[in-house]
């Protein structure tokens, strides 16, 4: 509340009043304005023309009192829609020819967002601005002259030297995203400069590397689709447009309607617009491989799918990906809108989705949004479309599996993940007779592959025996084993075992709630069955106390996670004991592998736990992963979910450390510059925050500990990707020896997880990429391996 | 943008200690989900694996009968943050688990007690009450199966 002097109480209570009922009455005119303005272009029992021509005029009217709000409706209606980019160019075109002033200072308003978008890095954005911008033109709100000056200017910036080739390729795809606006009008008005300009993005294009290409597709195979490079792609439509003399058919022109008013508006020039210099900190979109599974002949009669490198395909499916990206969090609302695509009668809709939501689902590296989205969205497009979406869904499945012989590890893993938990919704109802060519197929094939590991998943969302009921009697091979814990120390023959007696006596003791120490007691005599003077080892550790004592421990907890959980947490301490180096931590991970070899999502829960209480190290479970006593286990899809919780595990926690210190950072900045002020004031009067404030020492410490956990990240990849080579060159060497094909199954599993370990964690690994080249991905390794690290770095090139 | 998949819900817990403001401001905060219509059947494995497609998982804290101490067809689903939790609302919640349509709501906490059915006769309320046979839930609902 603001501070009144007495006398003028009586007059100020008044202004307030007035000020009150004028702001709440400015208030709801705004409010209403902005929902006019919001709702225009929707369902009315008007024509769009005459919504446009009323709200005109409305506005008009009120551009006096609120013009900076009607601004900054329009600008962020131009950004946030983007689908109603035409609409809302068409209602400025009007304003600008009712009112030139104002015209201009909308074009200065979109100038300014286009800019700052730049330097935010906010590339959607940035492309909604240009397209609007563009639009004007056809609006004549912009000259054409100016626009093509921006342009020009942009494609200077995409020919810089010294950049990463990511920023120049997006000032391309922006310009190129934007002609089918306004491609038309500049053939018309300036065809030489446009010819001039698609001249330099051409030369741009012959020039650039696409080493990430093959990095990015989904399947490495261009039968039947070819996957083609994003940039490439737009550009072979653009030509196509081109060709047409840019007869564009798609996107509605609500201004052709007022072309007679618009023609008599005065045109502005933009100013000079040069885009932010490159910082190092810019994060700059990647790039991507076009996902295509559909084409025409796939479709039932009906409207026909757009070509491929027609500019009509790109313009739907920009749209449609748009839409997931309003709507993503909300998924009632996201089906709805697909649904309701405003020219769906033009398309077969269903086809389009699926193959937009499936691009997203197989994006590479990673989908933009989490896997579990689209599958609930795609649930929600069945339950609103149920005589059409589950036939096109259980087609598009068809197809991908059909395909999937070459389909890449990660976009494998992801399929299986998917059609395991839609199944689980449906009541794992399946064809799998369609599927009963793969019977005769290697196991380790990618068909029966996928069967098998979906499911295991499809097990984990269910029991054993509902697996059994699904699977018709010829597929009875890919049931998989009842998810049990094997305990030798309770089966026949366990006497012959050494620590059979100890394993006893502590199931005894774990009976009558014994401690840690009695524990150990159990264990103590047990003898240690590796040679005291093993000069390799670089402890004492005992394998047969670690046997009796994980086995038995975790064969305990066997009956569910939270009894497995809560024994690790009651016995910490005697793992802390038995397993205090590596070697000894992998010792504890093969004893839990020894009992719960059938139970693999238990040992991914086992394992996680087990890093969260610093039980094992990362590097452990690194190296037990590539251990010889586990290559039958190595090409299953669990042990690359431990992989990666690994890695995502000490990922998280540098990026937590990193976190911690910048804020420590910035509490110290700002209270020692605080400091320097109150130097003259009474030292006894000490501000509350002091006690939050952390010393030097605090941050030094911080840093420390940051440095060491980037230490342990580093050698985590270097062990991982070392063994990876190892194995692979071990692989290519045996094989060209005995002139065998190197392409085998396990061949391509591998070098697919190998290239999945850097995509799935690019932006961490990056930081490492020079000592990674130096040490281990150096020009004498094989170029199979080789071509796999050159293809993750030109990722950010 | 409003988000309605994640608004908390009219629910409040009855029992809970402390005000109304109280529960609420919990209730904002929470990285815990109630999760409710689950089979007595339902296991937790069953529950880590879907509810972990939005997240990493800290716990899951099984509701039992209060007699019996076996499952009773509900759940305390905990994340490490609150983001993960609203995604479990915005892509679990009304999807299938076990063959169930799964509901899940923001939880204020566990605290030590609330795993335990409310119901007169150890399961959950809703147990007692209704009418229908639900074969996941022990058929009839338990005043109506009495009077059989």
């Amino acid at each position: 509340m603001s501070r009144r002097r007495a006398h003028e109480e009586e007059d100020g209570y008044d202004r307030l009043q007035k000020k009150r009922r004028r702001v709440s009455e400015n208030q709801e005119i705004e409010d209403r304005l902005e929902s006019l303005i919001l709702r225009v272009g929707e369902k009315s029992t008007s024509s769009l023309e005459s919504n446009l021509e009323g709200l005109a005029s409305v506005l008009e009217a009120d551009l006096g009192t609120f013009r900076l709000k009607i601004l900054r409706i329009l600008t962020d209606c131009a950004i946030r829609m983007p689908e109603k980019c035409t609409i809302y160019t068409t209602l400025v075109g009007l304003l600008n020819a009712k009112n030139y002033n104002f015209g201009g200072e909308f074009v200065e308003y979109m100038v300014k967002t286009f800019k700052d978008s730049l330097k935010a890095c906010k590339w959607n954005a940035a492309r909604y601005a240009l397209r609007f911008l563009a639009d004007l033109v056809n609006c004549h709100v912009l000259s054409a002259s100016s626009l093509l000056q921006l342009l020009d200017n942009m494609i200077d910036t995409a020919n810089e030297d010294n950049v990463p080739q990511v920023r120049r390729d997006w000032y391309i795809f922006a310009i190129l995203s934007t002609l089918p606006w306004v491609g038309r009008e500049l053939y018309e008005k300036k065809e030489a400069a446009l010819e001039h300009l698609l001249v330099s993005i051409e030369i741009f294009l012959n020039k650039r590397s696409k080493k990430h290409h093959n990095a990015l597709r989904v399947w490495a195979s261009d039968t039947p689709h070819p996957q083609e490079e994003y940039l490439d792609c737009l550009w072979s439509q653009i030509r196509k447009l081109r060709s047409d003399n840019w007869a564009e058919k798609h996107i509605p022109r609500p201004y052709l309607a007022f072309d007679s008013t618009l023609c008599e508006a005065l045109q502005h020039n933009l100013p000079k617009i040069i885009p932010p210099p490159h910082q190092d900190s810019n994060k700059y979109p990647m790039p991507w491989v076009v996902f295509r599974m559909f084409d025409y002949t796939d479709c039932p009669e009906g409207p026909i799918l757009p070509g491929t490198h027609s500019i009509e395909r790109f313009l739907i499916e920009e749209h449609l990906h748009s839409i997931i990206e309003l709507y993503h969090l909300e998924r009632k609302d996201c089906a709805a809108h697909l649904l309701n695509f405003p020219y769906k009668l033009k398309i077969p809709l269903e086809y389009c989705i699926v193959e937009v939501i499936f691009a997203e689902l197989f994006n590479m590296p990673s989908p933009r949004f989490l896997d579990i989205a689209y599958g609930a969205m795609l649930i929600e497009l069945c339950k609103l479309q149920p005589s059409t979406m589950p036939q096109v869904l259980a087609q598009a499945t068809e197809i991908l599996f059909m395909r999937i012989d070459s389909m890449n590890v990660s976009c494998f893993d992801r399929l299986v993940i998917w059609f395991s938990y839609h199944l689980s919704n449906f009541q794992f109802r399946w064809s799998w007779e369609d599927w009963e060519s793969c019977l005769s197929l290697d196991s380790e094939h990618p068909k029966p592959k996928f069967i098998k590991e979906t499911m295991l998943r499809c097990m984990r969302l269910s029991y054993h025996q509902r697996i059994k009921e699904i699977l018709p009697a010829n597929f009875s091979c890919y049931i998989p084993e009842k998810a049990e814990a094997e305990y030798k120390y309770a089966k026949e023959g366990a006497a012959a075992l050494p620590g059979t007696a100890a394993a006893h006596q502590l199931v005894v003791s774990f009976r009558q709630k014994c401690t840690p120490e009695e524990v150990l007691n159990v264990l103590k005599d047990l003898p240690n069955p590796r040679p005291d003077d093993d000069p390799a080892s670089e402890s004492r550790f005992n394998p047969l106390k670690i046997d009796v004592f994980v086995q038995t421990l975790l064969n305990l907890g066997s009956k569910s996670f939270s009894h497995s959980f809560s024994a690790i947490s009651k016995f910490h301490y005697v793992f802390k004991i038995l397993a205090d180096c590596e070697e000894a931590q992998i010792c504890i991970l093969r004893n839990m592998f020894e009992l719960w070899y059938n139970h693999q999502q238990m040992m991914i829960v086992l394992i996680d736990k087990m890093l969260k209480t610093q039980i094992v190290k990362c590097s452990a479970v690194a190296n037990w992963i590539f251990a010889k006593e586990m290559c039958q286990e190595f090409t299953k899809n669990y042990i690359w979910e431990i992989l990666h919780l690994t890695i995502k595990k000490m990922n998280k926690h540098i990026i937590k450390l990193g976190g911690e210190l910048a804020e420590a950072r910035e509490k110290l900045a700002r209270a020692e510059s605080s400091e320097s002020e109150d130097e003259e004031e009474d030292e006894d009067k000490k501000k509350p925050e002091d006690a939050e404030k952390p010393t030097e020492e605090m941050v030094e410490r911080m840093e420390e500990k940051l440095e060491a956990a980037q230490g342990d990240q580093k050698n985590l990849f270097l062990i991982i990707f070392q063994r990876f080579i190892m194995i692979l060159s071990e692989h290519l060497v045996r094989c060209d020896t005995d002139g065998r094909d190197y392409n085998t199954h396990w061949y391509r599993w591998t070098i697919g997880r190998l290239q999945q370990v850097f995509l799935a964690h690019h932006e961490q690994v990056q930081k490492y990429s020079p000592t990674l080249e130096t040490l281990l991905f150096t020009q004498d390794l094989d170029p199979h391996v080789l071509e796999v690290f050159h293809q993750f770095v030109s990722l950010q090139g | 943008m409003s988000s309605p998949s994640i608004k908390l819900s009219s629910y409040r817990d009855q029992l809970f200690k402390g005000s109304r403001g109280d529960q609420d401001k919990l209730l904002r905060l929470t990285t815990t989900l109630y999760v409710g219509n689950l089979s007595f059947f339902t296991t937790e494995e069953q529950i880590y694996e879907l509810f972990s497609r939005c997240g990493d998982v800290k716990r899951i804290i099984m509701g039992l009968d209060k007699y019996k101490k076996t499952p009773c067809g509900f759940c305390f689903v905990e994340y490490y943050n609150r983001e993960d939790a609203g995604n479990a609302l915005r892509y679990v919640n009304g999807t299938i688990l076990d063959n169930r349509v799964v509901r899940t709501d923001w939880d204020a906490g566990f605290i030590e007690g609330r795993q335990y059915g409310r119901g007169k006769t150890g399961g959950q309320v809703r147990d007692e009450y209704r009418t229908d046979y639900d074969s996941g839930r022990g058929g009839y609902g338990k005043i109506v199966a009495q009077k059989f």
